[in-house]
């Protein structure tokens, strides 16, 4: 299955960032095979708003299942959401471990946003 | 000519000087409240509102039947308000300019136009002084192009007063931007001179002639003084704490009505100011 991951870096053992629309990258991982492909996101990172909204998209093009990240707004959520996308958020850790997790199955899907809208 | 009369933050009396000026100056001025989140200048000026007009900013509406979801929509929004996942376009309204830029860009004119509403305007006058207000809507998150609408109703034949609301972001450029005069009012006290500075920095990057109001004069310390006079800004009236001013204005009533000495000085402040932007005009020509 395929995950995506809010990350700070490029590699497996690269840290979860927590922000959905401002993580500098968004790694997405095959929770089989462990291949994975770090998507630049920084074009987000100066968004003035509707980062997650961005990322959202990104995340739904490349197919992800789900994505799983630290906190996700309203409207990155129903844009996944429209995507077909389900959320894991509050996760830390490396992206090989959040990958592993997602593997064990030992996670609970979010039903709404964490966070709340900004402006 | 307009003048936008500001204060970093909100408390210092902004309010009490745009009245106050608006009365003793007649019917050749109007005031413009554009404080649209929390309008309170007609309680002061008890105008009486004699019509109210809804507004609306255009928003996208995709129809579906016609979309191929080709995302040129999604990708010539500056401002990340529309959103093409699978076989849906999320419109994020709250986001929305209104520059129309998707709807010239969707090649299937899948696009058409539907109001969001901003807020009302509210229209009204007391003593033959044009007043108008404008009131966001609960839950709007922008208040520029309503103020941009308060404005738009301006009349050019008057004396133009306009009442920014507080702070130093987007709403009081909008409130400032194009106006002849920033009038600033401010209190000697440390959080006072701190918001201030910021409000000048925003005045000086929009290049408006500016001038000070101190209120409560008489409390607080004297960097005010200093700094006003380090930054060339001249200082053109200071109201002291006084009981009876207080008091009128915990009974809503306004200083020159109570005490029409301070007719006179309201008078003096405009024509101090008038001065300054003939000056400032004049020199504009002299350069150009
Ligand atoms: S530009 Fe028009 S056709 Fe293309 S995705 Fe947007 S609404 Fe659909
Ligand atoms: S009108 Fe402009 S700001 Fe609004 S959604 Fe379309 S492109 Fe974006």
């Amino acid at each position: 299955m395929k995950v995506a991951i809010t990350s700070k870096g490029v590699t497996l053992d690269s840290e979860v960032d927590p922000r959905f629309g401002r993580a500098p990258y968004i790694v997405v991982v095959d929770t089989e095979t462990l291949e994975f492909e770090a998507v630049d996101n920084s074009s987000n990172v100066n968004a003035f708003k509707g980062a997650g909204i961005q990322a959202a998209t990104t995340v739904c093009e490349k197919g992800a299942e789900v994505l799983m990240t630290g906190y996700c707004g309203p409207k990155a959520f129903a844009t996944l959401e429209a995507g077909g996308v389900k959320v894991v958020d509050d996760v830390t850790g490396t992206i090989r471990e959040a990958a592993e997790l997602m593997k064990s199955g030992k996670v609970t899907y979010s039903t709404a946003a964490n966070k709340e809208a900004h402006w | 000519m307009i003048i936008s009369i500001a204060s970093g933050k909100g408390g210092t009396g902004k309010t009490t000087v745009s009245t106050n000026l608006t009365l003793a100056l007649g019917d050749r001025v109007e005031l413009l409240d554009c404080d649209v989140e929390e309008p309170n200048a007609h309680l002061f000026l008890k105008p009486e509102i004699e019509q109210t007009r809804r507004v609306e900013t255009p928003v996208p509406k995709v129809d579906l039947e016609k979309c191929t979801f080709c995302k040129k929509c999604q990708e010539i929004c500056r401002f990340n308000a529309l959103a093409v996942v699978g076989k849906q376009v999320l419109v994020f309204s709250e986001l929305c300019h209104s520059c129309g830029g998707c709807m010239l860009v969707c090649p299937e004119k899948a696009i058409s136009e539907v109001g969001r509403e901003l807020g009302v305007l509210n229209f009204g006058n007391r003593d033959g002084i044009r007043f108008i207000n404008g009131l966001m809507r609960v839950g709007e998150a922008m208040s520029p192009p309503l103020i941009k609408q308060v404005r738009a109703n301006a009349n050019p034949d008057k004396i133009t007063l306009i009442d920014a609301p507080p702070g130093t972001s987007c709403p009081v450029i909008a409130a400032m931007n194009d106006t002849d005069f920033v009038l600033l009012v401010t209190e000697p006290t440390p959080f006072g001179l701190h918001d201030l500075k910021l409000a000048v920095e925003a005045v000086k990057l929009l290049g408006i002639p500016a001038g000070l109001v101190v209120n409560r004069a008489d409390l607080g310390t004297d960097d005010v003084y200093r700094y006003a006079e380090q930054e060339n800004l001249p200082i053109l009236l200071s109201i002291p704490f006084d009981r009876r001013i207080a008091e009128a204005y915990s009974r809503g009533k306004l200083i020159v009505e109570e005490m029409p000495e301070w007719r006179e000085k309201f008078v003096g402040l405009f024509e101090q100011i008038e001065t300054i932007v003939n000056r400032s005009k004049a020199q504009l020509c002299a350069n150009s």
